[in-house]
This record gives C-alpha cells, sequence and structure tokens, in this order.
C-alpha cells in the first residue's frame, strides 16, 4: 500500500510533455534555420496565420474531450466565409455582416448538435453528412464565385478584427502585430478557465469519460452535447471571418487544409482520442507546432512536399507517446483495435475491458 | 452537527415511506420491462431486491430515480405524488435519493473530487467552480466519511487507480453526504475479492445504523440475505414474492428461486 497514487508530474502541470517539445522544436528550428527563425518576422507573420488554426483546434478540444468529433468546421468555415463576404461586399452592411456570418456558424453547429445529441447518429458520420451539405450550399450559393474585398481594410471592420493597431510604431516588427492575435488570445485564455473551472468543461470530460455515467450523475447530456457543438461551429464562423479578412478574399476552398491539422494539434496537445482527458494549453503549443512545421522545413532546404509528411510523423508519434505514458490500461486495447475512429461518436461499444456496452438510457436494457 | 440532528428530527416526522410506486409499467416499444409494480420502501429499510438477468431490476431503480420515466403508474416519494413529467436525475438528488451503479457511479479519468461534486458542483453565479472548496470537502469525505487514511489515495487520485471495493466505498461515501435518505445499490459486490466484499457490506450496514433506507440489488443470495430487512422477488417484471430473511434460510431462498425458473420451461 506504499505506492503513491496521486497524479503524475505530466497529470498536474497541464500541457507539460507538449510545451517541452514547442520549446526543443523552436530550438531545433532556430540552430538549423537561424536566419529564420532568429528574426522576429516569422513570429509576427505566425500571429496572423494562427489564430483561425488554433481557434479550431481549441473548439475541436470541447469536442475530442466528450469523445465526439466534427468533421464538419472546413465546411463552416466556407459557409460562414461566404455569408459574410457576400453580406459584407455585395449588400455594403458592415458589422451586420460580421454578425450574420458568426450567426450562421452557430445555427450550423447547433443543427449538429440537434442531429447527433437528439437523433442519436454518430458524430463521425453525422458532421461528414453536413461537411457535404455545408460546403455544397455555400458552392451553390455564390456559384462558385471567390469575392474579392478591395479596400476592405480601410473599414472598421477589418480594422478592429484583423487590424495592424501599432501601424505608427518604429519598431518594423511591432507594426506588424495584428489584431487578431489579441481576440484569439483573449478567447483562448476564456476557453482554458471554461474547461479547467467551469461546470460546462467539466461536463465535457465527464461525458467524454462515459455518456452512462455522466447521466447516472445528473448530467444532461443531450443538452451539453449541443452546447459543445453549437462552440465549434461558433468558433469555426470566428475563424472563417478572420480568415477571409486577413487574405482579402473570399474563396470556397478557404477551410480545406484544416481538418487534419486541427485534429493533430488537438491530439498532439494531449487530448485523449477516447475523450475524457483534454487540454485548452496542450492544444495551443500542438497548433503553434503544426505551424511552425512548414516554414522550418523549407527553411532548412527540404521542399514543401515533406511537409505533410513530418506533421503526420509528429502526430502519430504523440499519440503514441500519450497512450503509453497517460493510458496504460488503453495500451493493448489500443492495438488490438487499431482503428483510431472506433470509439468516436458515442462511445459506448464496448466499455475499456472488452464487456458488452452497459445499456443508454433510451435503448431497452436487458435487466 | 446540532443544526443537523434537527433536521433528522424533522424529517423523522413527515413521512412513512421514503418512496412508493403505485401501478408503474414500462414498455421499451412492444416490450414490457415492468408490470403492475407496486412497492413501498420504509424509512430506516434495507430492502434486498433479487431476480434473474431480464427480470427488470435495474429497470425499476432507474425508474426510481429518475433516469427513466415509467410508461404508467404513480410515483410517491415521502408520502408527496411526483409529477412524472418533471421527474429526473437531479430531482431525485434534490429529494435525497442517491444511487451507486456497479461501474457507472464514478468516471474512470477524473479525479476524486470532481467525481464527488459533478452534477451539483460549489460555483460561483457564472458557474465557475470553486476548487479549492470542493477538494477541501473531498478531502473530509474522504477521510471521516469513507475512512481513508494513510492508503495512498488523494482527491487528485483518479478513479482509475482504485480497487472495485474503494470505488464502491466512494461512491458510497459520496451517497452518505449528500445525506441521502435512500441509497439506492446496483450489485456493489460484482467481481470482488471477498476482503472487498466485506468491506461493502459494511458499508451497507451503515446506511441502516445512519437511520437511512437503502434498496439493494444483487445476485449473490447469501450477501443480500446477510444485510436485508426484507427480500423482493422479481420475475419477468413482475413481483412474484416478498420474503422476510429470517423465514426463509439462503437454501431454501436459493431453491425458491430455482422453481421459480423451471416454472416457465
Amino acid at each position: 500500500m506504499a505506492i503513491v497514487r496521486g497524479p503524475s508530474l505530466v497529470e498536474r502541470f497541464e500541457g507539460l510533455p507538449i510545451i517541452v517539445v514547442f520549446f526543443l522544436l523552436l530550438g531545433l528550428f532556430m540552430y538549423t534555420a537561424p536566419q529564420v527563425f532568429l528574426q522576429p518576422f516569422i513570429y509576427t507573420t505566425f500571429l496572423s496565420t494562427l489564430p483561425p488554426l488554433m481557434l479550431l483546434a481549441v473548439g475541436l478540444t470541447f469536442v475530442i474531450g466528450a469523445g465526439e468529433i466534427d468533421l464538419s468546421f472546413p465546411a463552416i468555415i466556407s459557409f460562414s466565409g461566404f455569408v459574410f463576404a457576400v453580406l459584407f461586399k455585395e449588400y455594403d452592411l458592415g458589422w451586420l455582416a460580421v454578425i450574420a456570418g458568426f450567426a450562421s456558424g452557430v445555427l450550423v453547429g447547433f443543427i449538429n448538435g440537434i442531429i447527433i445529441a437528439k437523433i442519436g447518429i454518430p458524430s463521425f458520420i453525422a458532421t461528414l453528412g453536413t461537411q457535404f451539405f455545408w460546403f455544397g450550399m455555400a458552392t451553390v450559393l455564390s456559384g462558385g464565385k471567390s469575392y474579392a474585398l478591395r479596400g476592405v481594410d480601410q473599414s472598421s471592420v477589418w480594422q478592429w478584427i484583423v487590424g495592424r493597431p501599432f501601424e505608427a510604431s518604429e519598431t518594423v516588427w511591432v507594426t506588424q502585430l495584428p489584431m487578431q492575435a489579441f481576440w484569439t488570445a483573449l478567447i483562448v485564455i476564456f476557453l482554458w478557465m471554461i474547461m479547467r473551472r467551469h461546470r460546462f468543461g467539466e461536463h465535457v470530460l465527464f461525458i467524454g469519460d462515459s455518456n452512462d455515467v455522466s447521466r447516472v450523475l445528473g448530467i444532461d447530456v443531450d443538452r451539453e452535447k449541443i452546447k459543445i457543438f453549437t462552440l465549434m461551429g461558433a468558433l469555426a464562423a470566428i475563424a472563417a471571418i478572420m480568415l477571409t479578412l486577413e487574405n482579402k478574399n473570399f474563396f470556397g476552398n478557404q477551410g480545406q487544409g484544416y481538418l487534419l491539422t486541427a485534429i493533430a494539434s488537438v491530439l498532439i496537445g494531449g487530448t485523449s482520442i477516447f475523450g475524457g482527458r483534454a487540454t485548452v494549453i496542450g492544444t495551443a503549443f500542438g497548433s503553434a507546432i503544426i505551424l511552425m512545421i512548414e516554414p522550418a522545413l523549407v527553411a532548412t532546404g527540404l521542399t514543401g512536399a515533406w511537409v505533410r509528411t513530418v506533421q503526420g510523423l509528429v502526430f502519430l508519434m504523440s499519440i503514441i507517446f500519450y497512450l503509453y505514458v497517460e493510458e496504460p490500461q488503453r495500451r493493448g486495447a489500443f492495438f488490438v483495435r487499431l482503428g483510431v475512429f472506433g470509439r468516436f461518436g458515442r462511445g459506448q461499444a464496448a466499455d475499456d475491458r472488452g464487456r458488452p456496452a452497459p445499456h443508454s438510457a433510451d435503448t431497452p436494457p436487458l435487466s | 452537527m446540532a443544526e443537523l440532528a434537527q433536521t433528522e428530527a424533522a424529517r423523522a416526522a413527515d413521512f412513512a415511506s421514503i418512496v412508493r410506486l403505485e401501478r408503474v409499467q414500462k414498455f421499451f416499444g412492444p416490450i414490457q420491462a415492468l408490470r403492475d409494480i407496486d412497492i413501498e420502501i420504509g424509512r430506516n429499510e434495507t430492502v434486498g431486491l433479487i431476480g434473474d438477468n431480464g427480470a427488470g431490476k435495474s429497470t425499476l431503480i432507474k425508474v426510481m430515480t429518475g433516469v427513466l420515466a415509467p410508461t404508467s403508474g404513480r410515483i410517491f416519494i415521502r408520502d408527496k405524488e411526483i409529477r412524472l413529467s418533471d421527474y429526473s436525475v437531479r430531482m431525485a438528488h434534490d429529494l435525497s435519493i442517491e444511487t451507486v451503479y456497479q461501474d457507472r457511479s464514478l468516471a474512470d479519468k477524473q479525479p476524486l473530487w470532481r467525481n464527488f461534486f459533478v452534477g451539483r458542483q460549489i460555483t460561483n453565479r457564472l458557474g465557475f467552480i470553486d476548487i479549492k472548496r470542493e477538494k477541501q470537502l473531498a478531502d473530509q469525505i474522504l477521510k471521516e466519511a469513507i475512512g481513508f487514511r494513510g492508503e495512498g489515495i488523494t482527491v487528485d487520485s483518479t478513479v482509475a487507480n482504485l480497487s472495485g471495493g474503494e470505488r464502491q466505498g466512494i461512491a458510497i461515501g459520496r451517497a452518505m453526504h449528500y445525506n441521502a435518505d435512500l441509497i439506492i445499490l446496483d450489485e456493489p459486490t460484482v467481481a470482488l475479492a471477498v476482503a472487498e466484499v466485506r468491506k461493502v457490506l459494511d458499508f451497507v450496514r451503515r446506511i441502516k445504523e445512519a437511520g437511512r433506507a437503502c434498496i439493494y440489488i444483487e445476485h449473490n443470495l447469501a450477501h443480500v440475505h446477510e444485510v436485508a430487512d426484507r427480500l423482493v422477488v422479481l420475475d419477468r417484471g413482475r413481483i412474484v414474492a416478498e420474503i422476510l430473511p429470517k423465514d426463509m434460510s439462503v437454501i431454501d431462498l436459493t431453491e425458491f428461486l430455482i422453481q421459480l425458473q423451471h416454472s416457465h420451461e
């Protein structure tokens, strides 16, 4: 009985392994590509390109933490981006266009939540479907066109959301500090507190641990799931608006490429693929690593074609690392199953030890 | 403590049975899981609920605790009728009814302190949890109500690191902490070693000593015979017998249940 069964160092210090890896990689890149990584400009560029990825990944941290998955957010980026762009450009609605774009993302997320929680379709399938639907809607409504927002940087919308507030500064890199980094930092810190300290964050983790236990403990699982997907939709809409404004252009495919990078950011960060454990801090650092790999490889002399390969490698290594360090009891089961996505969705197929699933409240129990 | 004693005294006066069901039916589509259930649980009674797999034991307690709504029938708690449309797990908690499910009472990856308070967190007005206070109280429950000391278990331990008996202890301790008037145990001794089973049975006795009621669902007839005041036998969704342990030995009880099985064939 002398074994101390308190939390390990990794459990006590949120995101510790990924923070260490982040700084090791940063050091490595500074060594291999000093001409890029010892200059301030790469970092100011990061501050303008990282926010959409980080917002998506943080939203997805809640989704995956609850044992679900959302594949529809790239389509939300297209759809909400379109709603915003068309209202802003064709109808000249200014801030109303921002509100409408945001509301469209919230609505799509809410519909996802209803389909998953109330109708009971596994999230993997449900969001695969809605991904096609909303991407299709965006293409149909925009007629496949892109919208160039020329002169948008004169508007208060642009100034406030993605402007450069310190343009008057004498130091060149300070003039390039973008507003979206500030908003993203605020949102991420707020959501970090929600995950760690708020009732909602606790419910997310318990739902990810087990839907059945959560119901028994009095958590309204359906309602919380709807909230989770609505939050994801809202964050995807914010990312869409930032992306459209930063590029000064809307195009239908602008969300593509975020699906795998966002999922990778979450899992590299240390959120469990099985749900029940989630870290917003880890995700923030995870998304920074994913984004950093590209310029690092290019600057080191490797071609851009290597980027995905290395991202995939980092992704797999980190999943295996977390599996071994934090969930020894899962190890065996994982290699037997070897289908990473097998546990997504309602997560009730079978419990950890392979016994048949305890019946959920809405299916006929045996006894 | 004086305050607590007073409320206990007040409670003593105002009800005879903690829970009473009248003609409760439950259908899952065309399948009838519960038929004409009439059952009453006295305020300081330990009732053993026995029956074969599929007899409807779990469905019955799920209906009693607001997890499932009955198809029809009436539910009385402390002699007052409950509106079935309002009844939920949360309401059952508010009415001091707690359930300890065999392996569904605690979330594995979460620390003990979160497991103690989830569903009724101590929060400020914005819903942010008072972590310091929750941990402090959890530590008290752990040491005083459950009696875990120097066993390497802290409020930060995750449930996955506990033994089966320890988990039942935590879940029962949590129920006691919330001053539950009725604690429902769903096969708490399944898959436990003998020494662990002893601990759990002691927890069950503690419930009775604390003046509370308990419904104890158990497959192992010897265990339930040992601690229950009254045994209720369920078969195919019906209550088919009520037995006092003093009137029937474990062997006769076993024989009775086997006969019941044979009568279906």
